[in-house]
């Protein structure tokens, strides 16, 4: 038996195969990391050209160059894309080519089935976007897809919208048992759970979360799809069901969901904090508790996206209070962020900059979902742009600048080469220019009435939305710029050394850069 | 175990080959689906042939899995993947439940009772008479627009009485359905203590009883749309039942399948050994799921 086992260790320094067939067949978790990286690249460019189609519409107010039908089209794919194609594809990228490297495991636990997850995405997404030329057009109703807009009155390529949608969980869920099973079953000798790197506790609660909630999404979508094509009613009351049922489901995931992007941001950013300050991370252990109570308490939040819709009053204050009970754990974070940077010796580089811009934005973000959790206030922010504002604070400045901080910080490890710092800090001070002009107006016009989700409104929005265009322009095209950064990074530039950085700790920092295609194929040791 | 010895598999073109099924799948199942009307529309043959290439990889995908192992390739450390693997694949399984479960608490302690006017009791609303003459009742015979839309049912499938308990399917259903939750243990004792004999009977047993409960389902399925009227179509009450029970019994043929795939093996090839039978154990874990899934059905859709 071992001698077979040796013959198969020995397989494992070969380079990577050959052609195309190397990102077809792979098993390689670098590999599978790669692809997700770029298919979710490639999503957020696709997701961001429709935000540019949203805001041109809203540049000025009355019809401008989309009809109201392609703009409701609009809406609902940027969100689905920018959630499901660039948010949660980045993560897994990132938990596939780090997880493995941070406990150090030769790769991740099932890598076949890895592969497989990674794959499904491009079919899942090419039915999503094929359905924009299909008669009645793309999806319609909002990335939340309320019933009835969603059943009744959906145009038929909703079918096809549910079954990407299946496949999407299908992947989701594969993903997740993998960084599930690798993280409790690959640790090398000596990484004990509470010395785990931050980032990958977060992903082995976001995997948790996320196993629990996509078939929850499963659910939804298919009593969706027996309400339109097989007569049952669960979201029609004429037969004897409800519409609010749709949101309570919908939102037992999409609430978890809110999560499920954010909590590996938090991992990134620790990371990021610890290394540019050049002192321990503070309170290691607070915030490992911080997240796995976030995780708990997402489960019992859901219906904060709902207080206008109908219930009793108990379930409005059990929801408000339950939902500001999750800024204790998140302000736990923040203040450690801070501490961390007390009194080190903080140095400015790209990754760092977008890790402060992160905790500055995102405690934003943070803040106005505390005002939206208010049970009487949110009667009057409830779907104006105070809450597009909101979202989008904790998302592009939340998750999408942690993502662009993870790749500077690690795409030296990936590629080999540092990138270009000056063009990194241009990116990086475009974005954060872009971000706040395009999301901070938002809250004034949304606090002062403006509906999401119109093509057209009011004057007195007028000034406020074109601010907020340009705004959205400038961010928009500044991400060519990343594009650009990052292939001119893997194309070549300055050798990166194998620690990178002069405080980064962690074993994905004791491998050479590039990392080898195969690391730790027998288990460092670790004390 | 020593370092070094955890097998990653080199290139496979199971995966790709699986993700093109599933867009087969997919694409055939929505296209078919959206023109339900359209006799002369052909994409179910998408949808089979995704069935069946989805088949064809997974059986050519597990039977290079039992290979490997049958190679020594695997480790214990491998095994422990695949049994952390199966472990959270049915916690997702349970959660999928859990939202139809949660939908059917949701009726019928909130939709049906205030569609029947309970949230006007307060005296703070006015009565809405939206939906005139509906009275909240579980089963819901009569659905809320009084059969407009909806076919009515004659007759639920809830619990009738002690007098006619015998009569009952879903009683004999589950009489069928717990028993083999114990023959499958008892096929589990047999191969642990090294009997075969024991194992192959058992497991011949359980698969055998999984087919009298697929097929006492289809009767009652039969018995419902033929004598009852209670079909999809007869509203809240209709949709809950045949939703929770439908994935059920699709559970259950799927567990079904996979233990004759383990007798198979076990019959034909002689797999398994007495410390080393973890397919085995998988598909029975799935079985037991499939069988705390009923006892759930059994309380909460056909007694109370």
């Amino acid at each position: 038996m071992s001698s077979v086992i040796e013959n198969h260790h020995d397989d494992h320094h070969h380079g990577p195969a050959k052609g195309i067939t190397r990102w077809l067949y792979t098993t390689n978790h670098k590999d599978i990391g790669t692809l997700y990286l770029w298919f979710s690249f490639a999503m957020f460019l696709i997701g961001g050209a429709m935000a540019m189609v949203i805001r041109a519409e809203l540049f000025s107010p009355g019809m401008q160059i989309v009809e109201p039908e392609f703009y409701n089209q609009m809406i609902t794919l940027h969100g689905l894309i920018m959630i499901f194609g660039g948010v949660m594809p980045a993560f897994v990228g990132l938990a596939n080519w780090l997880v493995p490297m941070m406990i150090g495991a030769p790769d991740m636990a099932l890598p076949r089935m890895n592969n497989l997850s990674f794959w499904i995405l491009p079919f899942a997404f090419f039915i999503l976007l094929s359905s924009l030329f299909m008669e009645g057009g793309a999806p319609n109703f909002g990335w939340t897809f309320y019933a009835p807009l969603s059943t009744t009155y959906a145009p038929p390529s909703v079918t096809f919208f549910i079954f990407s949608v299946h496949i999407m969980g299908a992947s989701s869920i594969m993903g997740s048992i993998n960084v599930v099973v690798t993280i409790m079953n690959m640790r090398a000798p000596g990484v004990g759970l509470m010395k785990m790197p931050l980032f990958v506790w977060s992903w082995l609660i976001t995997a948790y979360l996320l196993i629990a909630v996509m078939p929850v999404l499963a659910g939804a979508v298919t009593m969706m799809l027996m309400d339109i094509h097989f007569g049952t009613s669960f979201f029609n009351a004429a037969g004897g069901g409800d519409p609010v049922l749709f949101q309570h489901i919908f939102w037992f995931f999409g609430h978890p969901e809110v999560y499920i992007m954010i909590l590996p941001a938090f991992g990134i950013v620790s990371h990021i904090i610890e290394t540019f300050s050049r002192k321990p991370l503070f309170g290691y252990a607070s915030m490992v508790w911080a997240m796995l109570s976030i995780a708990i308490l997402s489960f019992v939040v859901w219906a904060h996206h709902m207080f206008t819709v109908g219930m009793p009053l108990a379930a409005e204050i059990f929801f408000m209070w339950a939902t500001m009970l999750i800024a204790v754990p998140t302000g736990v974070k923040v203040f450690n962020w801070v501490a961390t940077m007390f009194r080190g010796s903080i140095t400015f580089e790209t990754p760092m900059l977008f890790a402060c811009a992160f905790v500055v934005l995102f405690t934003i973000g943070g803040l106005s979902g505390l005002m939206l959790a208010i049970v009487p206030a949110d009667f009057q922010y409830h779907d104006t742009y105070f809450v597009v504002a909101h979202f989008h604070y904790v998302l592009v400045p939340g998750a999408i600048f942690s993502i662009m901080a993870a790749v500077y910080y690690w795409i030296p490890k990936w590629s080999g080469n540092m990138y270009d710092e000056r063009l990194g800090k241009l990116h990086f001070w475009l974005s954060f220019i872009g971000v706040n002009v395009t999301f901070f107006p938002q809250h004034f016009i949304g606090l002062a009435g403006m509906p999401r989700r119109y093509p057209d409104y009011a004057l007195q929005f007028a000034d406020w939305n074109m601010v907020s265009s340009v705004g959205a322009f400038l961010f928009g095209f500044s991400q060519l710029l990343f594009l650009f950064i990052v292939i001119k990074t893997v194309m070549g530039g300055k050798k990166a050394t194998d620690q990178v950085w002069e405080g980064a700790k962690g074993l994905e920092w004791t491998v050479a850069s590039p990392a080898p295609y195969h690391t730790f194929s027998t288990p460092p040791k670790v004390d | 175990m020593s370092g070094g010895s955890y097998y990653v598999p080199d290139q496979s073109r199971f995966p790709i080959f699986m993700a093109v099924s599933l867009f087969l799948l997919v694409m055939g199942a929505s296209s078919t689906i959206n023109n339900l009307d359209d006799p002369t529309n052909n994409s179910v043959y998408i949808l089979y042939t995704g069935f069946g290439c989805l088949f064809l990889t997974m059986f050519f995908w597990f039977r290079q899995v039992i290979k490997e192992h049958l190679a020594g390739l695997d480790s214990n450390q491998l095994k422990q993947s695949y049994v952390y693997g199966m472990a959270w694949f049915i916690f997702s399984e349970v959660m999928f439940f859990a939202a139809f479960f949660g939908a059917l608490f949701y009726v019928r302690t909130f939709a049906v009772p205030w569609l029947a006017g309970e949230g006007a009791k307060g005296g703070a609303i006015e009565a809405i008479e939206l939906w005139q003459g509906f009275e909240s009742t579980w089963p819901v015979m009569s659905t809320p627009d009084q059969g407009n839309e909806f076919v009515l049912a004659d007759k639920s499938m809830a619990w009738p009485g002690w007098n006619h308990a015998l009569e009952w399917l879903p009683l004999w259903n589950t009489i069928v359905l717990l028993s083999s939750s114990v023959t499958v243990h008892i096929a589990h004792l047999g191969l642990k203590n090294g009997n075969r004999r024991k194992f192959n009977i058992f497991l011949g047993i359980t698969v055998a009883l999984a087919l009298i409960f697929v097929g006492l389902q289809a009767a009652e399925y039969y018995e419902a749309y033929a004598h009852y009227g209670l079909t999809l179509n007869s509203g809240i009450y209709g949709s809950t039942f045949f939703m929770l029970t439908g994935f059920h019994g699709f559970h259950v043929m799927m567990g079904g399948f996979m233990l004759s795939v383990m007798l198979a093996r076990s019959v034909f090839a002689g797999h398994f050994e007495d410390h080393d039978h973890f397919g085995f154990e998988a598909a029975s874990w799935y079985w037991h799921f499939v069988d705390v899934v009923w006892v759930m059905l059994f309380l909460f859709v056909y007694i109370l």
